[in-house]
């Protein structure tokens, strides 16, 4: 790498430094905007005792599943853990320690990660379980819960459409989901995309999430699995 | 005669306004799509990252990258908007979505409702509920008024796990319209063929019954 370039050849290189016991944020809503093929090297480099912030856990045999069937896994951040049945056994014996997040709060600890706010008061889960234990603070009469910010991902996976050699990154669909929040929330931000072009290539106008957030990034091929697939009648 | 999910729904669309941004859960209130009144434009949010959400795809316009929030293929309608996650729970918890139309497994007479958990069967996750209960300033719940085997869902106190408190304002059942108001349920409709006596009896939390509760129409 040099200068402002931030392509990597392969995907030892793009998880270089990756180690037991990790905090990582992975993007993908469902099956939907996964970064795959850093979701299984991240299995074949078989680092364990790693916490994730991820939405989902993927399917069994497929996305974070896969990590799950190698036990590298010991705490999961998800708003929703339906689809995977390998992991339902894991949290049910204890191996696997679950924090259920509410989506959108899920999404803004991530936020609040990466721009540096350290927590943030929210309407969302008062008086429900997921208040237990935070403070309570009243705004123009209205109680509100201080949930606090993730610390910074060790990495941050993320999967994008385009992306040019300084990182700037273009999204496609709801294939964007958590992954423009956790691209800027990681101590190393790791792109995998389907296209890298030349700088100026992309129209500035139209960039989902500035390079400077984005220290690597590799071109990957991807299945894109369908969870629902669902035809009109 | 109880009514369907189909006629939960196809009442639901007739609360459905012009100019209308509104959120639809998994579920019956999916169903709600389908019964759009004619004249009306009314935009669908999915939480997942989409204004404007459309219709399932055929074989030939299927795209991995274009889920709803249940996770199933969709399509979107001319002018539609994606974004990011952080964005769509910025509109849902800024009041910005005019209608919420939701699940539930019981709600209350305090306004709260619990949709997400039943303790001793596996916990999947509360998604965005607990964000839309919280964020949305008009919501309409849509369940079933008793169990199968005839307890009330609709109750003094919720005794399932909460979703959200204070948030409950119109409910429709198989059986009935129900307006949560200073801490008390008012039936508005019945369902056809239903009495006031049945909605009573299977309605744990206090009860408002006007002189008159008129049948729902189709």
């Amino acid at each position: 790498m040099s200068g402002f370039n931030k392509v990597v050849k392969t995907y030892d290189e793009a998880l270089a430094g990756l180690k037991d016991n990790m905090f990582l944020m992975v993007g993908g809503f469902g099956l939907c905007g996964i970064p795959e093929n850093l979701i299984q090297k991240v299995h074949d480099l078989g680092v364990k005792g790693l916490t994730i912030a991820s939405n989902n856990a993927g399917v069994d045999g497929f996305g974070l599943g896969i990590l799950l069937e190698k036990k590298q896994v010991k705490k999961m951040y998800s708003s929703y853990v339906g689809e995977n049945a390998l992991f339902e056994k894991q949290v049910l014996s204890g191996e696997l320690e679950l924090e259920l997040t509410p989506q959108g709060t899920l999404a803004e600890k991530i936020r609040a990660a990466g721009a540096g706010i350290p927590g943030f008061f929210t309407a969302t889960g008062f008086g429900t379980q997921i208040a237990e234990g935070k403070d309570v603070k009243m705004f123009n009469g209205r109680p509100y819960i201080l949930e606090p910010a993730f610390p910074k991902a060790d990495f941050a996976l993320v999967k994008a459409w385009k992306a040019d050699k300084y990182g700037n990154l273009i999204f496609r669909k709801t294939a964007a989901n958590f992954n423009p929040m956790i691209a800027t929330a990681g101590k190393i931000t790791v792109a995998e995309v389907e296209e890298i072009v030349e700088p100026g290539e992309l129209d500035p106008n139209f960039i989902h999430v500035p390079g400077i957030y984005v220290n690597r990034l590799i071109v990957g091929k991807f299945e894109k699995r369908i969870e629902q697939r669902t035809i009109k009648k | 005669m109880a009514l369907s999910r189909e006629q939960i729904a196809q009442r639901i669309a007739k609360e459905l306004r012009d100019g209308y941004y509104v959120n639809l859960g998994i579920g019956i209130p999916t169903l709600v799509a389908n019964y759009i009144p004619k004249g009306m434009e009314v935009m669908f949010q999915s939480e997942n990252g989409i204004l404007g959400m459309g219709e399932f795809p055929t074989e030939e316009t299927i795209d991995p990258d274009l889920i709803n929030a249940g996770k199933q293929t969709v399509t979107v309608i001319k002018g539609a908007a994606f974004f990011s996650s952080a964005d769509s729970f910025a509109m849902i918890r800024g009041g910005h979505v005019d209608l919420t139309v939701l699940g539930a497994f019981e709600v209350d007479s305090t306004g709260a409702l619990a949709s997400w958990m039943i303790p001793g069967k596996l916990v999947k996750g509360m998604g965005g509920a607990m964000d839309l209960v919280a964020g949305a300033e008009n919501i309409i719940v849509a369940m079933s008024h008793a169990s199968k085997t005839g307890e009330s869902k609709i109750l003094k106190k919720c005794s399932l796990p909460l979703t959200g408190v204070n948030c409950v304002k119109l409910v429709v059942t198989d059986l009935a319209v129900l307006r949560l108001e200073n801490g008390k349920f008012h039936l508005l409709e019945r369902a056809p063929g239903v009495t006031v006596e049945e909605i009573q009896k299977l309605t744990e939390a206090e009860l408002v019954i006007p002189a008159n509760v008129p049948e729902m129409t189709f």
